[in-house]
């Protein structure tokens, strides 16, 4: 299959690839997927002020799955929590040209950066 | 579309040149003996090997009958046994479609192996909705089925049973003299039929030796042309299987249609360097996947060769790296030609039949790939793959959150997933 360009520099010169330390009060972090599925996505946002200061990600997953975590990352960064919520994969499918084939990777890094906002929100009731 | 040297992670050494191609189970290229071989049969005899009343048809005759002496020479047959068709689709096709309606006042049983190519497997799948009684078996982790266990399965219905000499995707060579002994032994009647596609040429092969009643080939895989293949087809006792294809009744009335002569020479020729070839060269390719197989594993852990190393082709390596997803390393690997047991290489999203056939969990089945060396990789090319796929799963693990977990002590299977 043919990737586009963009997945291809995601894939090459990933950004934010790392780890924030899980425990941390600041620290929301998703883990989405499963490994016989074939792609796991952990995505953590560092939270101050209401506002995404940080984010990193690491992904098990093929190259378009490690484009739409990479990009994630990106998009949400500077956002509110409420902002980054409401991002929706086919802005991902868009940016990166993905074929349909691989929206489910969309989809899951969607589902990462939620999980990682309701992680947040769990450690900060009321928020 | 070659990539450009600037995202290359290992630069490419002098006398390696990219993209490199090692993937020789899933085609080969033309030798240029072969090759030099079928050129004067487009355009100077181009006559019709059926054509018996003029030079032009004369000459195709005899090249087509020169080739199938080499084929047979190939598998240990006769020349006359060699039915050609359009490759071992068709004849593994013809083969199990053939022998079930010739021989159904005999029985309606078909025996195969769930590691079997899709040609088999489709197959006896149209024939199971036919109404014929099909069992299909599991190998054991190594991919191995027991001689055993294939004459366990077989009745006094049975009309074929079909096992591969070698496996395509992992290499893996089946005791098939003795699982033909011992169906024999259980119903005499019963033929055995052999997809000998990935062994040709590639091991020491005698179809009279294993007692074979059926075998398919096909050239491409054997640095022969592509359209071309055949079914040996055993004359004494003789087997009858009726033809899929009305026409003209070539080939002794068992695949009607003109015969493809620059491809059933270029076929024989292949065939013929095959077997001169096959004592050095099989060695020769034995010591590279070797020589690949201990360059990764002395530098990566958590590597899993699939399938038996023992019982295997010699050009055959299919390893899982675990906790690095297939695809995106046959991305990082885009200068070397392989392939991937990994869902996301094929259209059905499902990770390797074969592999999962093994019992290999989905999680490695996931991380495998298969690499085929073949005639023209070089030990400069082993040592390039070598540095490329250890740099390249380097990488990818630092961007694997399963890597990191393993890291730190965590039992992936202690894990709450979310399957999607």
């Amino acid at each position: 299959m043919a990737y586009s360009d963009k997945v291809i520099d995601h894939y090459e010169n990933p950004r934010n690839v790392g780890s924030l330390g899980k425990d941390d009060d600041e620290v929301g972090t998703g883990l989405v997927g499963a490994p016989a599925c074939g792609d796991v996505m952990k995505l953590q946002i560092r939270v101050k002020d209401g506002v995404i200061a940080d984010a990193k990600f690491k992904t098990f997953g093929c190259g378009s799955a490690i484009a739409s975590s990479s990009l994630a990352t990106e998009m949400i960064k500077g956002m509110t929590l409420e902002q980054a919520a409401a991002i929706k994969n086919t802005q991902i499918v868009e940016e990166l040209n993905l074929p349909p084939v691989k929206i489910h990777c969309s989809v899951l890094a969607e589902d990462a950066i939620k999980a990682a906002v309701e992680d947040y929100k769990k450690k900060h009731p009321g928020t | 579309m070659a990539p450009s040297t600037a995202t290359r992670l290992v630069p490419a050494p002098a006398g390696v040149a990219l993209p490199l191609f090692m993937d020789n189970h899933s085609t080969t290229p033309v030798d240029p003996r072969v090759l030099e071989a079928m050129l004067p049969y487009f355009t100077q005899h181009f006559g019709n090997a059926a054509s018996r009343n003029h030079a032009f048809g004369w000459a195709a005759e005899a090249a087509v009958d020169h080739a199938r002496g080499q084929i047979a020479a190939l598998v240990g047959g006769d020349a006359r046994e060699i039915v050609f068709t359009s490759g071992a689709t068709e004849a593994i096709n013809l083969a199990l479609k053939g022998a079930t309606s010739y021989y159904k006042k005999l029985g309606n049983h078909v025996v195969t192996v769930e590691t079997e190519h899709k040609a088999t497997l489709d197959t006896c799948k149209r024939l199971q909705r036919e109404g014929v009684e099909v069992t299909v078996l599991r190998p054991a982790a190594d991919g191995l089925v027991t001689p055993q266990q294939v004459a366990d399965a077989v009745t006094d219905k049975t009309v074929v049973v079909s096992v591969m000499l070698a496996n395509n995707e992992i290499g893996v060579i089946q005791p098939l003299g003795e699982i033909v002994a011992a169906v024999k032994a259980k119903n005499p009647r019963t033929l055995v039929h052999s997809d000998i596609v990935q062994a040709a040429g590639k091991i020491p092969l005698d179809v009279e030796a294993l007692k074979l009643d059926l075998a398919s080939l096909s050239a491409h895989k054997m640095y022969g042309p592509k359209g071309i293949g055949a079914l040996w087809v055993r004359r004494k006792p003789r087997v009858r299987i009726d033809p899929i294809l009305d026409g003209g009744g070539h080939e002794r009335g068992m695949r009607s249609g003109t015969l493809p002569v620059p491809l059933i020479v270029g076929f024989g020729k292949a065939a013929e360097v095959a077997v001169a070839d096959l004592p050095t060269e099989a060695p020769r390719l034995r010591a590279l996947r070797d020589r690949l197989l201990h360059g990764i594993q002395a530098r990566l852990v958590e590597t899993y060769v699939n399938g038996s190393l023992e019982h295997r082709l010699p050009g055959n390596l299919n390893i899982s790296f675990a906790f690095v997803e297939g695809e995106s390393l046959l991305m990082a690997l885009k200068d070397v030609a392989v392939s991937s047991g990994s869902a996301c290489t094929s259209a059905s999203l499902e990770p390797s039949y074969v592999l999962r056939a093994l019992g290999v969990g989905e999680e490695l089945a996931h991380t495998s790939i298969r690499f085929g060396l073949g005639r023209f990789n070089t030990e400069a090319e082993v040592d390039y793959t070598i540095e490329l796929v250890v740099t390249s799963v380097e990488r990818l693990r630092e961007l694997s959150p399963l890597w990191e977990m393993h890291q730190d002590g965590i039992d992936l299977n202690s894990i709450q997933w979310t399957p999607h």
